[in-house]
């Protein structure tokens, strides 16, 4: 079994279980299948594939009909062209009646790499999370993310799911469970929380180790569904360790942390330190440099749970 | 139907149209009294429906692309049965169920939720691969607006309902020639629109709107066609019916007053009378 997977080629394997499972399930892409993963499916399913050419208003838009015709149609294409290019359409034609469209958005955030920030969306989960209607999920792992493409099918309604183009660590074996709104707490601690998502999770539990051996407990926890969001949970987190960090591959505002804090603003006021992009857009570059320069990885996150511990003290 | 029944109809549908705009107090006159000969022709003689079971799977499928005409829609609906007539004077009114533009979740017939122009087309499309996938014989009807032509995805679907050979699509051009900001050909001329959707390769079919025997034989010939899409463009008049509506820009989006509405019932109903 290979240790690293990307989140893309977890989904075209599933889509490939589903194709089987599911007559209802159809897939769309444009012009990105092999990109993407959906080509095997659309090898598999030929009448069940539709490529949609360079056109992504088009394709999330024809998604819908499908849907309105008891369809349930996987959209696929990078996140940056989905999100962005096609906005309204996801807007007004899929979350507005609440058709049963699941968006599969691949090559999201920086880690998309050479492409350069361009290509690189930042932003899309601050813009699905501010549409009524959507449930917004950002799977970790291969394992994940298998889990995050069936329980998307299984449920009624858009579903945005944010993938990525990067090998990651495999983290979870088939007794994982992923819920569409519960988080799942990966390590208990109780000096702070590490609240992760996406290619963040495996570096806080790397983290985490290395805050241990200093004495650190530090508790992680993989929000995987920030829409909803298990409220429920991080409230409980927070008040244990009464300090948290937010990781994820995005623009700070409007993320996971973002999310996070508005919950606890509210409910659980917590000393917070948010990692992310500092409101910046990414560049060309391997996609381990760009993570590394963009502070995204296991030393920031060190250094951000000795920020919070200072905030918690004072 | 005959043509006269449908006729009726339709004369029916343009006095609801005033009724419940006068009585909303906004709303867009002008493109849905353009088309009402379709929508009448449609809904009362072309479509396979059943009013009682709106989600039947094997009806045919309707999209109001220019999503403003809604009232037309709203008419359409409500004289077949799906709701009752009195819902008419509810239009645009907070807690009531019909919304500005066309809800599929809070009106009943209602297909699609359209009214963001551009966007209607594409969802057509969708429908009728399904309905391919399914083997079924339902069609999709897709109203759309001349003003929407500038809408880039409109070409997008178009290519793309040509490309998977949709010939269970028929779109029909509601093309009166006037959008908000004046003559269609002068904000941006989508001239000419009868070469471009050939050349994307559609069947075209150019026809009178508001001539009733003109669209049955309209429709009759694109369910005829095979391996392509039809195109009907119907030439028709902005704010037909209504003598000083009638291909007047400003008549778009503006509500007529009580007394402008009195005076346009008047009108159609002297029209009625004629019709016998």
């Amino acid at each position: 079994m290979a240790d690293k997977v990307a989140t893309r080629e977890a989904y075209g394997k599933t889509l490939l279980v589903l194709g089987a499972e599911n007559p209802k399930v159809v897939v769309l892409d444009a012009d990105l299948s092999k990109s993407t993963k959906t080509a095997d499916f659309g090898k598999k399913y030929p009448e069940r594939f539709f490529n949609m050419g360079i056109a992504e208003a088009n394709l999330l838009g024809t998604a819908a009909g499908l849907a309105a015709a008891g369809k349930i149609p996987f959209a696929s294409t990078f996140a940056i062209f989905a999100v962005g290019r096609a906005f309204e359409q996801i807007r007004n034609s899929i979350a507005y009646p609440k058709l049963n469209v699941k968006i599969a958005a691949t090559h999201s955030g920086i880690t998309v790499g050479e492409d350069g920030g361009s290509h690189q969306a930042i932003e899309d989960v601050a813009i699905m999370r501010a549409v009524p209607n959507m449930v917004v999920l950002v799977p970790a792992d291969g394992e994940e993310t298998r889990q995050v493409i069936l329980a998307a099918a299984k449920y009624y309604g858009p579903v945005y799911i944010r993938m990525g183009r990067l090998d990651v660590p495999l983290l979870f074996g088939e007794d994982y469970q992923f819920e569409i709104g519960k988080a799942n707490v990966l390590r208990e601690g109780t000096d702070a929380a590490i609240m992760a998502n996406g290619v963040m999770v495996s570096m806080a539990l790397e983290a985490a180790d290395e805050l241990a051996a200093q004495g650190i407990s530090v508790s992680v926890v993989n929000v995987a569904s920030v829409k909803p969001l298990d409220e429920e949970t991080i409230i409980r987190v927070a008040k244990t360790t009464k300090a948290v960090v937010t990781a994820e591959e995005h623009n700070i505002i409007g993320g996971l942390g973002s999310a996070v804090a508005e919950v606890l603003a509210e409910k659980e006021p917590t000393p917070m330190v948010r990692v992310g992009l500092k409101d910046t857009f990414g560049e060309s570059g391997k996609p381990t440099e760009l993570l590394e320069k963009y502070g995204l990885t296991k030393d920031a996150l060190i250094k951000a749970v000795q920020e919070v511990l200072l905030k918690k003290q004072k | 139907m005959t043509a006269l029944e449908l006729k009726r109809v339709a004369n029916v549908i343009r006095q609801d149209i005033i009724s419940m705009l006068a009585a909303a107090k906004s709303g867009h006159p002008g493109g849905s009294l353009s088309a009402a000969d379709i929508v009448a022709t449609l809904f009362f003689n072309e479509m396979r429906l059943n009013p009682k079971d709106p989600h039947w799977e094997d009806r045919d499928r309707f999209v109001l692309s220019k999503g403003h005409a809604a009232p037309v829609l709203y008419s359409a609906l409500a004289e077949k049965g799906y709701f009752p007539k009195e819902e008419l004077q509810g239009l645009r009114q907070t807690g009531h169920m019909l919304q500005g533009h066309p809800d599929m979740k809070k009106t009943p017939g209602v297909d699609m939720s359209t009214g963001s122009l551009g966007q209607g087309l594409s969802a057509a499309n969708g429908m009728a691969l399904a309905g391919k996938l399914d083997g079924k014989d339902y069609r999709v009807y897709a109203v759309l607006g001349d003003g929407e032509m500038a809408e880039g995805q409109i070409w997008e679907a178009a290519m793309a309902a040509a490309h998977y050979k949709l010939d269970n699509l028929t779109a029909i051009l509601d093309y009166n020639g006037l959008q908000i900001d004046g003559k269609t050909d002068s904000v941006m001329c989508s001239a000419p629109l009868v070469q471009k959707w050939q050349a994307f390769c559609w069947h075209v079919i150019e026809v009178d709107g508001h001539d009733i025997d003109a669209l049955l034989a309209g429709f009759a010939e694109a369910k005829q066609v095979k391996g392509k899409p039809t195109m009907i463009i119907a030439k028709t008049v902005k704010g037909k019916g209504v003598s000083f509506m009638e291909d007047q820009a400003g008549w778009h989006g503006n509500a007529p007053s009580l007394e402008q509405a009195e005076q346009a019932l008047k009108e159609l109903r002297e029209e009625a009378e004629n019709l016998g």
